[in-house]
């Protein structure tokens, strides 16, 4: 596991970090989400070590995140890149020494990474031959040819189609499922949603909430619940102590305590058979926009870039 | 620094690199791509061809003592007489008769009749077709015996091309190979790969690794022009030029090696603070007057002694100073020595110093960061 505690951080006198705690599990998928400025980036810049926290420890598995430790950690930046010029084989043979491999076994890594990833035909290209999607690869390849037991990912999403989407998806879903910790950061509030295990939201330099995904929706965010009849639904909307959101002939989506909800399905039950009654848990970006709501509303501007 | 080995997965070979094996591998990767880059092949041929081509082509215009002998034939001279033409370095032909004579001079056989003639001060007299045969004639000149007193010394024309020669070389691969730096820098900056390479390895290395690989292809440059020069003397016949070269040469290479890694720090340094090629300019000037600035007191101050001196301890001219007073002899033994330490002092002192602006200003995007604010960074 992956942990975090009181990282501060400041940047020429403006704090952009503020005593930032958070963990990340092996053998799950971790979303971090923010604002633009929220302090992602910097966030993850500071696990990997490139840049300095002013405060505050981290831990891999319990021991304080040393060089050594981050030797295995794989990183994605969110702009990405690599030498345009260079070719793509070469390119990530030379990442892998960096990252200590033997020459040989670098090479062998390199090779065998970019044919999995549908490259073989592509290894003696200069990268800036390549398409953008096959470039998004070769990304991904820079992040994995020294097999990371942590990756941390900035935006692996932006500006992908649906089938490097998907691409990526399926490498950090086999990465986490081998025991690694996967912590990525996104925008894209629905892939996070449909992918992520455990979600931390990040606003102003300061942890909002953090935890399994499901969890966070039961637990904040307002609840609301579908109700789905054969018969005529247009009583419920006179109904005491709810509030409808949506209303059709046999469908409504109602907000309304957990008793008047009860009381609202004895009701129903009585007038036709009731053929849906579900809790709607509050989506992502619901939650997510709670609590930007709450946080200062001033965005810090975006003090590393 | 503890490690962390709970999940240690499949066992490899793989271990956190030292600096100095980054460094290596860094400076590697400097070298092979810009050695294996077209504009390199190409400009170092072309530096080749016209260094060998001009150093040769003057030698052929210029000098004149190992011309072609000239053909002549002589008719009716006496055998002392005929001897004394060949040893000036004539190919003789004997005629019969003054007609057999004329008709190879009118043939194109050769280029002038040498008969003899009381009246002549050197007793011979000589025929050319329809011009007279003016290098035949001076070779047949009478010149008096010649001494220098000096003779260690070098001359002043041989002096100036060597100045020369040793503040363009080092101009020309210090430009080259700085601008090659600060683009490689403002490159990773700019596409963000230096988040990649720092996340691996830590700046210093990348620094170091970059100031040594492009400081090889430096000294191969200026080892190629020494060569070419060297080449084209040897092609010209001007060993003796060559041998006066080779002590002066030997430090030029010496000195050049801590002087080019002066540079290539300030140059590294000076484009970590600016994240576009855009901005190059104006972090580039300073670092260019530096490279300049040798090649033009040479120029300048070649016969000013004072100003040659005193340029030959300041370690950014001393490369090209000292060696041009190396040259001229006129330093004592120990000056380049403190010279020398001077220099290595102040390049290592310029490249803790650059160290540090490099690694507070590499992940800094956006503006052009300012040195103060590099210097107070805790990065």
């Amino acid at each position: 596991m992956l942990e975090l505690q009181d990282i501060c951080r400041s940047f020429s006198g403006k704090q952009v970090l503020h005593d930032v705690s958070l963990s990340a599990e092996r053998g799950k998928l971790t979303g971090f989400v923010g604002g633009n400025g929220a302090g992602k980036t910097t966030t993850m810049r500071i696990i990997l070590g490139v840049l300095a926290a002013d405060s505050g420890h981290m831990r891999l598995d319990g021991a304080e995140l040393g060089s050594q430790a981050r030797s295995r950690f794989g990183y994605m930046p969110s702009e990405r890149g690599l030498y345009p010029k260079m070719k793509v084989a070469e390119q990530i043979t030379y990442l892998a020494r960096l990252h200590g491999y033997s020459k040989s076994e670098a090479t062998t890594r390199a090779v065998d990474l970019l044919t999995q990833l549908g490259l073989s035909e592509r290894l003696k290209d200069p990268l800036e031959a390549l398409s953008l999607g096959n470039q998004q690869r070769v990304q991904i390849a820079a992040s994995l040819v020294h097999e990371p037991d942590v990756l941390i990912l900035d935006e692996p999403f932006s500006g992908l189609d649906p089938f490097a989407v998907d691409l990526v998806l399926n490498v950090l879903t086999e990465k986490a499922a081998s025991g690694a910790v996967v912590l990525f950061s996104s925008h894209q509030l629905d892939v996070v949603e449909r992918l992520c295990d455990d979600l931390i939201i990040i606003g102003d330099g300061k942890i909002l909430a953090a935890g399994d995904r499901e969890d966070l929706r039961r637990r904040h965010g307002t609840l609301r619940y579908e109700l789905a009849s054969d018969a005529d639904l247009s009583w419920v909307q006179n109904h005491s102590g709810i509030r409808t959101d949506e209303a059709t002939e046999n469908r409504v989506i109602f907000r309304a305590e957990e008793s008047a909800a009860q009381q609202l399905l004895q009701d129903a039950v009585q007038r036709g058979p009731v053929t849906r009654f579900v809790p709607v848990l509050p989506t992502l970006s619901e939650i997510f926009r709670d609590f930007t709501n709450d946080s200062a509303p001033t965005l810090p501007q975006e003090a590393t870039r | 620094m503890s490690t962390a080995t709970v999940q240690e997965p499949t066992a490899s070979s793989k271990t956190r690199l030292s600096t100095a094996a980054a460094t290596r591998l860094v400076a590697l990767r400097e070298i092979s791509t810009q050695v294996r880059s077209k504009s390199f092949i190409i400009s170092t041929l072309i530096t080749v061809v016209i260094i060998v081509g001009g150093i040769v082509a003057t030698g052929f215009f210029g000098g004149g003592d190992d011309e072609d002998q000239i053909p002549v034939v002589t008719t009716g001279i006496s055998q002392d007489a005929e001897q004394q033409v060949e040893q000036s370095g004539f190919s003789l032909t004997s005629a019969d008769s003054m007609q057999e004579a004329e008709q190879l001079l009118r043939d194109g056989e050769v280029e002038a009749i040498i008969t003899e003639d009381q009246d002549s001060p050197i007793g011979v007299h000589l025929i050319g077709l329809d011009e007279a045969p003016v290098s035949a004639a001076q070779q047949l000149s009478v010149t008096p015996t010649v001494e220098v007193l000096e003779t260690d010394g070098a001359d002043s024309m041989m002096r100036y091309f060597a100045a020369l020669g040793f503040g363009l070389i080092f101009m020309f691969v210090a430009m080259g190979s700085g601008v090659m730096i600060m683009q490689n820098t403002i490159q990773e900056k700019q596409n963000r790969i230096v988040e990649i390479l720092l996340s691996a390895i830590p700046a210093r290395a990348l620094l170091a690794g970059k100031i040594l690989g492009n400081s090889v292809v430096a000294l191969l440059q200026a080892l190629i022009m020494g060569g070419s020069a060297a080449l084209g003397l040897a092609l010209s016949g001007q060993l003796a030029f060559l041998q006066m070269l080779s002590w002066p040469m030997l430090w030029f290479v010496l000195f050049f090696i801590p002087g080019f890694v002066l540079i290539a720090s300030v140059f590294a340094a000076s484009a970590s603070l600016v994240s576009r090629q855009e901005d190059s300019g104006s972090v580039m000037t300073p670092a260019m007057m530096l490279v300049m600035v040798p090649y033009f007191v040479v120029l300048i101050f070649l016969d000013n002694e004072f100003a040659m001196t005193l340029t030959s301890y300041i370690p950014f001219t001393a490369p090209v100073s000292m060696s041009v007073r190396l040259f001229d002899d006129a330093a004592e033994w120990f000056e380049p020595i403190v010279s020398m330490g001077l220099l290595v002092l102040t390049t290592a002192l310029v490249m803790a110093l650059a160290a540090k602006i490099y690694s507070r200003s590499l992940l800094k995007m956006g503006q052009r960061v300012k040195l103060s604010a590099a210097f107070t960074s805790n990065d």
